[in-house]
């Protein structure tokens, strides 16, 4: 095979037809494990085909398209569907499929005790979040890019309010499709206008427009910003981030899946897919960098605050974002896809080692656990290899991704920026050792009466932990000897910095959480106006309630008043007029034949009157 | 005898036909009336035939005649039924199609 389309191709309709045969087959889907066992079949199908087109792409270079015209229209088809791999989108499509069938396989584990037609629904939504994702990755055109922009959306929805029955899980799913819909408003509009601009949808074409210069300029800042809005939904940047959070109801693999690994950056894939266009804008390129530097240090400093395991991860994804989107934004795509990939390996191995933890303890609050290293000492290791990664530890998958992205803030020339993003990987290495030194370390907080001792996950758990460890530590060795080649010149000073600050974060983890040698109270007192306002999210729910309640529900009365007594009232005098005039007509209608001889005597007279009226 | 004077004769017998019509209340009378009309028009019509000497006047009356017979004995029977019906044949109280 020397097209990688066709491969990508299979990858992308395995998990369609496991989604079909699911939603069809009622008594397959319904009976549980077999559905399950189907679902991951054609998982590892598509992950062996994503691969054998990496391998394709990789070897060939350039772009490869498969494609049905769509939309007939006199002009000839007004768009396409089908797949166009390159390099990039292979290595997004291999990390798509990996991670949904480690995830598929772990959830075999992790939702062991649910009943049977509630884990057929899980894995038809899987396979369907399978397929959306992997159709977003490979879209040729920003048409079939928006569809399964919405599909993944839907996916994320339903899955967040997996276990419906709970309030807060349907309330966060319903916060997390409201608000990223606010975002991909946005995005309509600019692909819209867009088209109203070059004329169509398809990439290739627009790139070929935009290295030969045709693209008109006028207007196209507007243009990047629509699209950037909708980008900003899905990977929750500042002000959107404020839904991911709470999409932590979830089932975790579902979190680990959508909300870490692969849904999330769909938005700075999008950008990353489309760098060229953002170039012709610096002014969005600018908002790009600052935004998501402020995201990655907001998220940061919520994180320190959060006692919920789930929520800590969800905030350090937030953060991880924001970095990606600060390298985009100074100018370098390739940084930020690098962080993506990496970073979608080790938040992944975050999420389901918290997963094994919570399955084992029954609760999110790291308060509550405490001392499980001895009790879990695989789930131990690899969460700590995670954690390494997250931190920037060289070695360990994230270092070269994360310096990478600093180097590249500064390349751009965005020092404010860079500052912000040494700050926030600083307060990420501490963060996230708070979690590990709570958890793992010190002493066993068993007060809380759970029945069962916790111990290691069952092996469908266990494997795909390993195999995400094992993944993220090869990563960093590999950067470490073969660096991918940098767009930019790294400064000599810049990594003994960045591995600098990270073990510096560490260090202060360990001294407050493990020798106790400062005590948290007083750490805590000394940062009270940040850390009172952080335990409130800094008002941004509460805004964002301000707005939708004071704001729009007051135009929401306006309007409803102006319909009902208005628009309304209008039509209403209207008729009420035409039934009063017709009751007082009525009585013209007397029945009686001979009245209606009158009538017709006096109409003769009168035309006879009137035609031969003198003129 | 002048055109004019078969017109008047037409004239004075639509008048008194139409006269029946409006002020009779028992149906019957009301039909009379009616026949009295048609047969002023096809006096109208005979006598415009002759003065301008055109067959096809004669002709056209020659039809309408008949066809006034099968009227009155359409009408009549729907009085008779309507008779039955309601016990009643005066205009005035068959007003079912009053609003």
């Amino acid at each position: 095979m020397t097209d990688p389309a066709l491969p990508a191709l299979i990858a992308l309709l395995l998990p369609a037809g496991a989604f079909v045969i699911l939603a069809v087959v009622a008594p397959l889907r319904r009976s549980g494990r077999p559905a399950a066992y189907l679902s991951v079949l054609f998982a590892a199908g598509a992950l062996a085909a994503a691969l054998a087109s990496l391998r394709v792409a990789s070897a060939s270079g350039g772009f490869s398209s498969w494609l049905w015209a769509w939309i007939p229209t006199e002009a000839g088809p007004l768009t396409s569907v089908g797949v166009l791999a390159d390099g990039d989108s292979a290595l997004m499509l291999v990390l798509v499929a990996l991670v949904s069938f480690l995830v598929q396989v772990y959830s075999l584990g992790y939702l062991s005790d649910e009943p049977a037609p509630s884990l057929g629904r899980y894995y038809t939504y899987q396979s369907l979040f399978a397929f959306s994702m992997m159709g977003l990755v490979l879209a040729p055109n920003f048409v079939q890019l928006f569809i399964n922009w919405e599909l993944v959306g839907l996916c994320s929805y339903l899955l967040i309010g997996y276990w419906y029955p709970r309030p807060e899980a349907a309330r966060a799913a319903v916060k997390a499709f409201w608000i990223t819909k606010a975002g991909d408003v946005g995005f309509l509009i600019g692909i819209v206008l867009l088209w109203r601009q070059a004329g169509t949808f398809d990439f290739l074409e627009l790139l070929s427009l935009t290295e030969s210069g045709l693209m008109p300029l006028a207007g196209l800042g507007v243009i990047t910003f629509c699209i950037y809005l909708g980008a900003s939904g899905k990977s929750a940047q500042f002000p959107f981030h404020i839904w991911l959070p709470d999409a932590m109801e979830g089932p975790t693999p579902v979190s680990a899946l959508i909300h870490a690994a692969t849904m999330v950056t769909a938005g700075v894939y999008l950008l990353t897919r489309t760098v060229w266009l953002f170039r012709l804008t610096p002014d969005v390129m600018q908002i790009i960098a600052w935004n998501g530097a402020f995201t990655a240090l907001l998220a940061a400093v919520l994180a320190c605050v959060q006692t919920d395991i789930k929520r800590v991860l969800a905030y350090s994804t937030v953060s991880q974002l924001g970095y990606m989107m600060a390298a985009i934004g100074a100018g370098f795509a390739s940084a930020g896809f690098l962080h993506l990939l990496t970073h979608g390996i080790f938040k992944a191995l975050l999420f389901l080692g918290a997963g094994a933890v919570i399955h084992a303890v029954g609760t999110n609050d790291i308060f509550q656990m405490g001392g499980l290293g001895r009790k879990m000492p695989q789930t131990t290791i690899v969460f700590v290899v995670g954690t390494l990664s997250l931190a920037g530890i060289p070695f360990f998958g994230g270092f070269f991704s994360k310096e990478e992205i600093l180097g590249a803030t500064l390349a751009g020339g965005f020092p404010g920026p860079f500052a912000m993003l040494l700050v926030g990987a600083f307060l990420t290495a501490f963060y996230m050792f708070r979690v590990v030194f709570i958890t793992f370390a010190g002493a066993p907080a068993g007060a809380h009466g759970h029945e069962h001792h916790p111990h290691d996950a069952p092996f469908s758990m266990a494997l795909p932990l390993w195999i995400l460890a094992v993944l993220s530590l090869g990563a960093g060795i590999l950067f470490a000897f073969w660096h991918p080649k940098a767009e930019f010149e790294t400064l000599g000073w810049l990594t003994p910095t960045a591995v600098l600050v990270a073990l510096a974060g560490i260090a202060l983890a360990y001294l407050v959480y493990q020798r106790r040698v400062i005590s948290a109270e007083s750490l805590a007192r000394a940062f009270t106006p940040i850390r009172v306002a952080a335990l409130r999210r800094f008002w941004l729910d509460d805004l964002f309630a301000f707005v939708y309640r004071g704001l729009m529900l007051t135009l929401s009365r306006l309007v409803g008043w102006i319909d009902r007594y208005l628009v309304d009232g209008v039509l209403n005098v209207l008729s009420a007029w035409t039934l009063m005039a017709g009751d007082r007509l009525r009585h013209l209608q007397s029945g009686r034949a001979q009245d209606y001889v009158y009538g017709i005597a006096l109409g003769v007279l009168l035309l006879m009157l009137w035609t031969r009226w003198p003129r | 005898m002048p055109l004019s004077a078969y017109l008047t004769l037409a004239a004075v017998l639509f008048a008194v036909g139409f006269f029946g019509v409006v002020t009779r209340r028992n149906t019957v009378g009301i039909l009379l009336g009616i026949e009295l009309m048609l047969n002023a028009v096809n006096i109208n019509l005979v006598a415009f035939a002759r003065y301008n000497a055109d067959i096809v006047g004669m002709l056209f009356t020659s039809f309408t005649i008949p066809i006034t017979v099968a009227e009155v004995a359409l009408g009549l029977a729907i009085v008779i039924l309507m008779f039955r019906m309601k016990r009643t044949a005066v205009a005035d109280h068959l007003d079912i199609l009053k609003g």
